[in-house]
């Protein structure tokens, strides 16, 4: 029934500015499919040039066996959730629901329209305006008013960005249900990273116009391929290192003179100098002078400069003898007590949870909030 | 207010909770003071001057004073004899207020959704006429439209005119007048509505399978209804009591109610003048409540 959809070179520009540029993209038919990226990285663009609403000045956007690039909006079979969801406020929830099929001439769209309230819970308001409704609500209208038009493609433009957290929750189980009963194509831009990990089978990580990383929730966190990547997916520990030697399947790298060994395919670059990375809650702390398994990193001689107790787990803040900073989650599960502020503590990880990326690359790209950056650099 | 407030608040013992309410309850009536004063200087009173002005006896003059006699024939008199130019003002001002609405909502549109940059310049534009006196306008329309004006020289070379055809003092001129006077009391309501719109409506609309007329048709027009119900009120209102434009553009033959009233008025027929104004408000305030009950109060507010 669904097709798959294919972007084909597609570039944006808006004047002199380049929203999108060069972008490949292939969103297979029935796949939950996440544009993530922070404001003004080409997502919405990108999605509005699905939708139609945008011409790209550059490439072609095919669904299927379709050449969809120069069709009208209203020609495509793809509807779209709006960002605050555009409703249309002069007629009544039955009607919103039911513009799309009224427009194609389907007829008895009413047993249609009220199967559709009912799949979204609103069974009981069509005779209310968007208006009477509240954010949650409304944000189901708007998916039902696109859905009931079974589109080949589903487009959601931040569609949960107007809800409070809990709501947001609520509606993402509800999204990721709704798109495995109905199967058609999701495509899903949104800033949220936990969003689109939660929710998306594949995601595409886009900045400044262009696609860093495309892949599943987990291969993207699990192995990010740019700092950028590895900053806007949760949070990274990047040290500068050099790359000396290596030894069978593994690249040996010297971080301030101590010897880190990090498997062959978890690196992107291969020589010279490097960021070293692994993600805070790989780390392990042990107090001063703990003797560690062979063929573990390890990193002696640190302090613990902050603790913040969360409850589930804690977060150390940890200095380096050459005074960088480490973030460190680590479960409450009681096996150790927790370190306090000024304790000498020696740091270890498994080499397979290790990554090097390119030295060019800004260590702190993607880290969204320049204050919470003590552990990223 | 709050001098008044905590005065009262002193001296009553138990300092009653209503008191600073009724302070600013006060202070609202202070502020409504000057508008209701003027209103009922300037509106209530020379309204209840003229019906009673209706009503006084019509063979009184000026020189010898008008009696009230409560001579409700003066309506039944003033309708027989002025139903023509009645009517006339009535049609007049619906002809106005079409022709408005059809040049007026493709403009106020192109300026609100299509105009980009330009919007500012093109608004300016249409508010640029008040810059002169009405009346000197509705002169310049006299020039333009005269029997040796260029216009009519050049609809003659054209064949659209007969040799003997003109422009000045025939029915199209008063309307021509008339919806030039008001056009732009249609284009800023309507411009303001449409201004208001989400463009992303328009847009849910193209994404779900409405081409741009039906777009149009389902979305933009019914949403911009607010401002087709102001911007007609605007212009049926004054254009049915206007006389500048029958007067300077028209012949007696296009004489409004307007020029009829003047001319009573200018003669010191105070009680049929009077009847006659007050005929023509109650029978706009009865259409314009029809209008409104039809077009559905809802969208007015």
């Amino acid at each position: 029934m669904t097709s798959d959809l294919v972007l084909t070179g597609i570039s944006k520009r808006f004047g002199a500015q380049n929203a999108v540029q060069q972008i490949d993209l292939t969103v297979p038919a029935g796949a939950f499919f996440a544009l993530l990226g922070p404001s003004g990285c080409g997502k919405t663009t990108t999605l509005r040039m699905i939708a139609g609403l945008e011409e790209p000045s550059t490439g072609t956007i095919r669904l299927g066996e379709q050449e969809i690039t120069g069709l009208r909006p209203y020609k495509r079979p793809v509807n779209t959730v709006f960002q605050n969801y555009a409703l249309f406020p002069h007629l009544d929830i039955f009607e919103n629901v039911a513009f799309g099929l009224r427009r194609r001439g389907v007829k008895d769209f009413k047993p249609k329209v009220t199967e559709m309230l009912d799949l979204v819970e609103l069974g009981a308001f069509g005779k209310r305006r968007p208006a009477q409704l509240s954010g949650g609500q409304q944000q189901r209208v708007a998916l039902a008013r696109a859905l009931i038009n079974q589109p080949q493609v589903l487009l959601l433009d931040e569609p949960l960005g107007a809800l409070d957290l809990k709501l947001r929750r609520q509606m993402q189980i509800e999204l990721k249900r709704i798109q495995t009963e109905v199967g058609i194509t999701f495509v899903h831009v949104t800033h949220d990273q936990e969003e689109a990990m939660t929710m998306a089978d594949t995601i595409a990580v886009m900045n400044g116009g262009a696609i860093e990383q495309l892949g599943t929730p987990a291969e993207l966190y699990d192995l990010p391929a740019t700092t950028f990547v590895a900053n806007f997916l949760g949070q990274s520990n990047l040290l500068r290192a050099t790359i000396i030697g290596r030894a069978e399947q593994n690249l040996i790298v010297d971080v301030q003179g101590r010897k880190v060994t990090v498997p062959l395919p978890r690196c992107r670059v291969t020589e010279g100098d490097v960021w070293m990375g692994i993600r805070p809650e790989k780390v392990f702390l042990s107090r001063a002078g703990t003797e560690q398994s062979n063929g573990v990193n390890q990193l002696r001689g640190a302090v613990v400069t902050d603790v913040s107790y969360v409850g589930v787990s804690t977060q150390y803040l940890v200095k380096l003898s050459w005074d960088q900073e480490l973030t460190v989650f680590e479960q409450n599960t009681g096996a150790r007590g927790t370190l306090a502020v000024g304790d000498q503590v020696d740091l270890h990880w498994q080499p397979a949870h290790t990554f090097v990326l390119d030295a060019q690359q800004d260590a702190l790209a993607g880290v969204e909030d320049i204050d919470d950056s003590g552990g990223a650099g | 207010m709050s001098a008044v407030g905590q005065l009262g608040a002193t001296t009553a013992t138990p300092a009653p909770p209503s008191e600073p309410k009724s302070g600013r309850r006060l202070t609202a009536y202070l502020l409504l003071l000057p508008g209701g004063l003027f209103l009922l200087l300037f509106f209530v009173i020379p309204l209840v001057t003229l019906l009673a002005a209706s009503l006084y006896d019509p063979n009184g003059s000026i020189e010898n004073g008008f009696s009230m006699t409560w001579h409700w024939q003066n309506f039944i008199d003033t309708m027989s004899d002025y139903a023509r130019p009645f009517g006339r003002s009535l049609w007049y001002a619906l002809l106005t207020t079409a022709i408005c609405l059809l040049l007026g909502y493709p403009l106020a549109y192109a300026i609100a959704i299509k105009s980009g940059r330009w919007k500012n310049l093109m608004l300016a534009l249409v508010i640029a006429p008040f810059f002169t006196s009405f009346l000197i306008r509705t002169l310049s329309w006299k020039l333009l439209l005269s029997d040796n004006g260029f216009v009519v020289d050049a609809l003659k070379w054209l064949h659209i005119l007969g040799p003997d055809g003109r422009l000045l003092a025939t029915t199209s001129a008063v309307v021509t007048g008339l919806t030039y006077n008001f056009l732009p009391f249609m284009v800023l309501p309507l411009y303001a509505s449409l201004e208001r719109i989400d463009k992303r409506l328009l847009e849910a609309g193209g994404d779900l399978f409405a081409g741009p007329f039906t777009t149009f048709r389902k979305i933009t027009l019914p949403l911009s209804m607010p401002g087709v119900i102001a911007g007609t009120l605007l212009t049926f209102i004054p254009a049915a009591g206007d006389y500048i434009n029958a007067q300077l553009l028209g012949t007696p033959k296009q004489r409004m109610i307007g020029n009829d009233i003047q001319r009573l008025f200018a003669a010191g027929a105070y009680p049929t003048a009077a009847a006659l104004s007050v005929t023509l408000m109650a029978a706009i305030v009865v259409l314009v409540l029809i209008y409104i009950r039809r077009a559905g109060t809802e969208d007015l507010v």
